[in-house]
């Protein structure tokens, strides 16, 4: 049994966990009004109007958390010159040939790319959400914006759907362990070495752990 | 239908077979509104109030003969005012009926999200289902004619339902019924669109209107209510009427390929990760250091 360490804080689950079933939420009814062969989806959760009411609401409230989530870890995800070179090798990162990329800190390249296309996605979201919300006023000669403003909402649906499929694809099946650091808060010593070596080193000074 | 009465079955005092029997009409119903005989009476917009079961609403004076500045959830029917002055220095008064135009290709139906709650009827009448409406309001983005409004506080949306309830009942729309001047029509689109023709060709060659002609835009696929102007050329004169609408660009790129690329691209991202998890499966999850090791 290897050693465990501390990767996420409470208050950092509870915001990772709060933005995955904000995001959730908005991306099922958001699909039920993008097209009608997920409609039902909208009619499961409680029928086409409420999804229409909340929809907004939790879109607004997965924003705010996405904010106070910038305010914890926005620090820890400038992107380095280290995370450039391992973005370069990201083909390596995916067919699982690990020995060639350059340790990583407490989040690696690709971390961070999903990071920042979540945070930027969640901005245009918002700012465009607020002309779909509120189409009544918006005056017919205006009506551009508010169709300009759809299309963008959806592109950037469809952006952050792309990152949202990978995120959970990555941490459900392709990294064990991830799921688990993220609702224990903790990981093996082993999986922060192979997947976050300078931040091991950083938290235990690199000491070999004492056997316990 | 109920105008399958229009399928001639017999005919009087008629020697041999009988012209059209077995061949069925156009069935298609068009409101035919010729403007140029509209006196601005509003009898429309009360009929349709009456038979809409909508209390009459606050009025905006605004010194014009105009009752309000624009349709609303339960006002389908408005007779709009415009004062123009020709080149020439003729001042008209232009009165036209401003209401729901049925496209045969509806904005409204494109960009509804919501199952059921828009449809359009073999007979060319596009009606909402207002117990299927989740108060999206992309019907009024999709709108080229300003039409879909929303009530507020039923977060339902309403318009002009060509009386579909009179009509399937063989009945002539209420507006129509009330009109004392007979400027407004309803029949099939073939014949409302041939009177009005023959109006606006009588217009031309008779009057001074030398350029009156149909509004049945081909934009939207045509119109299931037709106008006859006095200047086809500038039907923006009328209280924007608009000259070549059209089913917006940018929502047709929303609901065609925007639509389907996106759900290839979802589909295709499942896919992927799918593919790639049994090409190369999960990650190890690494060795503990050895003594001395960091």
């Amino acid at each position: 049994m290897s050693r465990m360490i501390q990767r996420y804080s409470f208050s950092e689950r509870l915001m990772h966990w709060l933005t995955a079933l904000t995001y959730t939420y908005c991306f099922c009814t958001g699909l039920a009004f993008y097209t009608p062969y997920l409609f039902w989806l909208a009619v499961i959760l409680g029928g086409g109007p409420t999804s229409r009411f909340w929809h907004p609401i939790v879109g607004v409230a997965f924003f705010l958390i996405a904010l106070w989530m910038h305010s914890v870890w926005g620090p820890d995800m400038k992107l380095t010159e280290t995370d450039k070179r391992w973005l370069d090798r990201s083909k390596d990162y995916a067919s699982n040939n690990d020995g060639v990329l350059p340790p990583q800190e407490r989040f690696n390249g690709g971390q961070k790319v999903f990071y920042w296309v979540m945070y930027c996605g969640a901005f245009f979201l918002l700012l465009s959400g607020i002309f779909i919300w509120f189409p009544e006023y918006i005056s017919f000669s205006l009506a551009w914006v508010r169709q300009t403003m759809i299309v963008i909402h959806e592109i950037a649906a469809l952006v952050t759907i792309g990152g949202f499929i990978i995120h959970v694809y990555m941490s459900v099946f392709f990294v064990p362990g991830s799921v688990e650091g993220m609702t224990t808060g903790f990981v093996p010593i082993r999986w922060a070495r192979a997947h976050h070596k300078l931040w091991y080193i950083r938290m235990t000074g690199g000491e070999a752990p004492s056997k316990e | 239908m109920a105008n399958g009465i229009l399928e001639i079955k017999a005919i009087s005092g008629h020697a041999g077979p009988v012209p059209g029997r077995d061949t069925s009409r156009d069935y298609d119903v068009c409101k035919y509104i010729d403007v140029t005989t509209c006196i601005g009476c509003k009898a429309c917009e009360v009929a349709c109030l009456e038979w809409n079961g909508y209390p009459f609403r606050d009025t905006v004076f605004d010194n014009t003969y105009q009752t309000m500045p624009d349709t609303a959830w339960n006002y389908y029917n408005l007779i709009r005012f415009n004062e123009h002055v020709d080149e020439d220095g003729t001042l008209k008064w232009l009165m036209r009926k401003d209401g729901c135009m049925h496209c045969a290709d509806p904005g409204c139906l494109r960009a509804c999200p919501s199952d059921g709650a828009i449809v359009q009827y073999a007979n060319g009448i596009v009606d909402f289902n207002q117990e299927h409406c989740i108060g999206c309001q992309y019907c009024v983005t999709g709108c080229p004619f300003n039409i879909p409004k929303l009530n507020p506080e039923t977060k339902k949306v309403h318009k002009c339902t060509l009386c579909s309830d009179r009509v399937s009942a063989g009945l002539e729309p209420a507006c129509i019924k009330a009109c004392p001047t007979g400027c407004l029509h309803f029949g099939s689109k073939d014949d409302m669109k041939d009177q009005a023709e023959k109006r606006a060709k009588q217009l031309r060659e008779h009057t001074s209107h030398k350029s009156a002609g149909v509004y049945d835009p081909a934009g939207v696929g045509g119109t299931h209510v037709i106008y006859v102007l006095h200047d086809i050329e500038h039907p923006e004169h009328y209280g924007g009427l608009p000259k070549d609408p059209r089913v917006p660009l940018l929502v047709r790129i929303w609901k065609g390929p925007l639509k389907w690329l996106g759900n290839l691209a979802m589909a295709a991202g499942i896919l992927g990760v799918a593919a790639h998890y049994i090409r190369f499966g999960p990650k190890g999850e690494g060795e503990d250091p050895k003594e001395g090791e960091k």
